[in-house]
């Protein structure tokens, strides 16, 4: 099975992209579709990236709907601090380094793409020798704060998924 | 656009209730990068175009294509995935090549690299 379709779950959102955008599932759709699929599922095996592995999916669509929350919860966030008259100064920005336990690198990016889609934070910089990351926050108060929601909101449940 | 007229009320109220919104987020987010101060605070402000803006754009224009055409269009799904993965990495590289600057220039104002990479 590795050998013959090489990054599976790859193969599987080419696929599925494939038959969204010519809108059918045909029996030529699909066939033609799978071809895609397998040759991009070929080209990314001779680029050889670190092997994914994934446990507890369960906790995907959980995870999935707190981040759509956390997201629209933090554009409101956002877009009120933008608005806001310039003269009141009280609120400052800044940066924070936050120690990880996570080294899966997949689990890592999932973070970092969390973190960054989030409107009021940035992933900036992650040291591996160390394993801390460096976030950028818009509206920082308190920097123990942060890496708290970092370490509990998500790095626990992404430790879960890819560790 | 010639079928819109067909639409029921509640359809045609609640795709243009999206569309504003989503536009309104865009419009927030390039505001933003007039008004925000440093370079790292204005980094935060596409954001909100990128997530809500397009987010409320796709849903109304999934709704009016699957209400006019009287099937599930679907396809904006994949603008909306491709934004989410991509637009990280842009940032992500924005912000490193400022920090990377700031540092060689001296500026006291960021963060020192790790101890490790000194």
């Amino acid at each position: 099975m590795r050998r013959v379709l090489p990054h599976p779950l790859l193969a599987l959102f080419l696929l599925v992209a494939w038959l969204l955008l010519v809108e059918s599932v045909s029996p030529g759709a699909v066939l033609l579709g799978s071809v895609v699929a397998a040759c991009g599922s070929w080209a990314l095996a001779s680029l050889a990236p670190p092997r994914a592995r994934l446990r507890r999916l369960a906790v995907v669509p959980g995870l999935l709907l707190d981040v759509l929350v956390e997201v629209m919860r933090s554009n409101v966030a956002v877009a009120r601090i933008i608005m806001r008259p310039a003269d009141r100064g009280a609120r400052r920005s800044g940066f924070v380094r936050i120690p990880l336990d996570m080294r899966a690198p997949y689990g890592l990016a999932s973070l970092a793409c969390i973190l960054t889609a989030t409107p009021g934070t940035v992933w900036v910089d992650y040291d591996s020798a160390e394993g801390t990351m460096l976030l950028h926050v818009l509206d920082l108060v308190d920097e123990a704060e942060w890496a708290r929601i970092v370490k509990e909101r998500w790095e626990r449940r992404l430790m879960e998924i890819f560790e | 656009m010639t079928h819109a007229a067909e639409l029921p009320a509640w359809a045609a109220l609640s795709v243009a209730v999206l569309l504003l919104l989503g536009a309104g987020m865009a419009l927030v987010g390039a505001v933003g990068l007039l008004r925000l101060r440093s370079f790292y605070e204005r980094v935060h402000a596409p954001a909100l175009g990128t997530t809500l803006g397009i987010g409320c754009v796709l849903v109304a224009s999934m709704l009016f294509f699957s209400l006019v055409q009287t099937r599930f269009v679907l396809h904006e799904v994949l603008i909306a995935v491709l934004v989410v993965i991509t637009t990280p990495v842009t940032l992500m590289l924005l912000t490193r090549a400022a920090l990377n600057r700031d540092r060689i220039e001296g500026n006291e104002a960021v963060p020192p690299p790790p101890r490790s990479r000194r």
